[in-house]
């Protein structure tokens, strides 16, 4: 019997972990019919998608390059929204991010790899936090919606680089060339990360992003301040009176969500581009959202989820190349995602709630 | 900067200030009647979007500017519909919900874009409408009466939604709606029918906002257009204490930092530019500060109504 019900809850809480995967189709449906009514084949298309994102080395390659600043992202998602805390502010965090990165490495050149390298990791860690800090702040002390102050703190992070990459920190040999393209000198070779396949841009960050994932998950489950961060994100009221100091901790997962996101964009730096330039996020602070609630905020269930969207993204820009099909489609799609899997949590609570009742 | 203080340059950001804050009256009046029944759309921005886009497109092609005012206000009203059915019926969560919206509403508004027009085009939009007697008054007359329609209708729209919270039957269930559910519900209104209602009306008003941009201010449809306008809409609805004559407070003085920050950089005033565009968002951060210290939340605001429950 005591089996039985074992093998049950089992089952439920699978179930439960793969709902969000029912958005998928739906979702792919929603475009398919959008795509014929402007005459585009829809399975060509996605055919084009997935053969694009999964279909050989450079397509697998490149999803792993950009499933990486999205787990990353994702990672701080989780970890706020696991504190009750809604951060939106992914794209600034990341921004902030790889400009610290990159005026921390561009000015320490002569330091040696070994001391260099985690340091510039560490400075974008930190701009993140501090991004994320401010919101984290506002909301603990004095209420105000992180989601509406995370949004704006994007908009600021955004005016701040196009400031410091056409003034303080533009590329020298872009003002002697007279072009002026917005972006900064190439970053010391001491700080760019090694290549894991040659000849493909991807570079070991992926694998510290896995880690890191691994790191979340005992942070979340097996610490004391990890399990405060659950507890004050269920119950607040509750987390009060068991004397947990809620505001802290709400301040402190906007912080840690924001550090992840730094990161992400100080990894992306060093591994990818190395150098500062305009667009260099490219909506990831967006999609890692959207990976962390498909991966149900839990660390190691961002790991897939990241790199599928990893996939959709890759997928969705080889996709307009090939069939002239705007890769606006994939941001809708990621929006339907969203809209379904919260949606679906209706059916998580209802199968909770007859799950407590049957004992 | 002594030129700021002559009459023409402050009737001039008069002026603009009067035209910015049209698509901010509409979509934050439409959102303080939405969140006073107890829903919180963050989607305003996706709605915005997605009315400039058909606002445009439809008085584009069909040459009848007021058929893309009634096809922003359409889509405004499915897009309202889809946020109403996530949230009140399948009780999402409205924070997340929002974003899905806003993301969808980009992609889609996007999309649609790059599919049907491919490059920008601009449009001969509403013309001013000078009112009679009024518009002529010397000075002051140009700055404040010799408007297009649309932004007569945003001002028109303060005294109207205040009016109906306040002293109407349906104004009052809207408020028993955010405050007391229960009690409401209890009473025999229906607390569905009642968010319905209001989400849809806020997506009609946050299509107009949106169509105000396309086709009778800036006149041209652009990817993203909206700049996260809808997100400061949201904001000002705090700012304002959800009373519409505090929205409309708001709004304007948004629209003025934001018209002189525009004549700032046309007089090459030596400020970086990116510092201009970012003071409406630091501004929008001190003024949800602020907003806070005189909270007067709806007691159920973005929490799903279940009958039977507590």
């Amino acid at each position: 019997m005591l089996n039985q019900n074992k093998v049950k809850n089992f089952l439920d809480r699978t179930i439960d972990a793969l709902l969000p995967l029912a958005a998928v189709p739906f979702a792919l449906l929603f475009g398919a019919v959008l795509l014929i009514i402007f005459k585009v084949n829809p399975l060509e298309a996605y055919q084009s998608l997935i053969q694009g994102a999964f279909g050989d080395k450079t397509g697998i390659t490149q999803t792993l390059v950009k499933a990486t600043p999205l787990l990353l992202v994702g990672l701080g998602v989780a970890i706020a929204f696991r504190g009750g805390i809604i951060n939106i502010g992914g794209e600034g965090q990341i921004i902030v991010g790889a400009l610290a990165a990159t005026a921390f490495s561009i000015n320490f050149p002569q330091l040696p790899r070994w001391f260099l390298l985690p340091l510039t990791i560490l400075m974008g860690t930190l701009a993140g936090a501090v991004w994320g800090g401010i919101p984290g702040t506002l909301k603990a002390r004095l209420g105000v919606n992180e989601i509406l102050s995370t949004v704006m703190m994007n908009a600021i992070a955004l005016q701040l680089a196009n400031y410091l990459l056409r003034g303080p920190m533009i590329d020298p040999a872009e003002i002697e060339a007279g072009t002026r393209i917005a972006q900064s000198a190439l970053l010391p070779k001491a700080v760019w990360l090694d290549k894991l396949v040659p000849k493909t841009l991807l570079h070991s960050g992926a694998i510290l992003a896995v880690v890191l994932a691994v790191v979340v998950y005992i942070f979340l489950w097996r610490t004391s301040i990890g399990y405060r961060i659950r507890a004050v994100g269920l119950n607040p009221n509750a987390s009060r009176y068991a004397g947990i100091p809620v505001k802290l901790y709400q301040m402190l997962a906007l912080t840690l969500g924001g550090a992840f996101a730094g990161t992400a964009g100080a990894i992306e730096v060093i591994g990818v581009q190395h150098r500062m330039m305009e667009g260099l996020s490219s909506g990831y602070g967006f999609a890692g959202i959207v990976a962390a609630l498909f991966g149900k905020l839990h660390p190691l269930g961002a790991i897939p989820a990241s790199i599928f969207f990893g996939g959709l993204m890759e997928g969705g820009n080889k996709m307009q190349r090939a069939m002239q099909v705007p890769s606006a489609l994939i941001d809708t799609l990621l929006g339907l995602i969203v809209l379904f899997v919260v949606s679906a949590e209706i059916w998580s609570r209802y199968r909770a709630r007859r799950r407590q009742m049957n004992g | 900067m002594d030129e700021l203080f002559q009459l023409p340059v402050l009737l001039g950001i008069i002026y603009s200030g009067l035209r910015l804050a049209t698509p901010y009256l509409y979509a934050s009046i439409g959102e303080t009647i939405a969140q006073t029944s107890g829903v919180l759309n963050l989607g305003v921005d996706g709605i915005m979007l997605m009315g400039a886009f058909s606002g445009f497109y439809v008085g584009m092609q069909s040459g009848n500017l007021w058929l893309g005012l009634l096809a922003a206000m359409f889509v405004g009203f499915l897009m309202g519909l889809l946020m109403a059915f996530i949230s009140v019926t399948l009780k999402a969560e409205q924070g997340i919900s929002g974003i899905g919206l806003q993301l969808f509403g980009l992609g889609l508004s996007t999309l649609l874009f790059k599919l049907t027009m491919g490059g920008v085009e601009s449009i001969a939009g509403f013309p001013p409408l000078k009112i009679p007697l009024l518009g002529d008054i010397p000075f002051i007359g140009e700055a404040f009466f010799n408007h297009n329609i649309l932004v007569y209708g945003g001002f028109i729209l303060v005294p109207l939604a205040s009016f109906v919270l306040n002293k109407t039957t349906f104004g009052l269930q809207i408020k028993a709606v955010g405050q007391n559910p229960q009690a409401a519900d209890s009473l025999g209104v229906s607390v569905t029918r009642i968010r319905y209602t209001t989400v849809c009306l806020g997506g009609v008003l946050s299509g107009i906002a949106g169509a105000t941009l396309s086709i009778a201010l800036i006149n041209l449809f652009q990817e993203n257009m909206t700049n996260g306008m809808g997100f400061i809409a949201v904001a000002l609805v705090y700012f304002g204490s959800w009373k519409p004559g505090g929205v409309l407070v708001g709004s304007l003085i948004f629209s003025f930092v934001n018209a002189f920050q525009v004549w700032l950089q046309i007089k090459g005033i030596n400020i970086p530019s990116d510092f201009a565009v970012m003071l409406p968002y630091l501004l929008t951060i001190v003024a949800l500060v602020f907003a806070v210290r005189r909270a007067a939340q709806p007691a159920f605001l973005s929490k799903p109504f279940e009958r039977g429950e507590m």
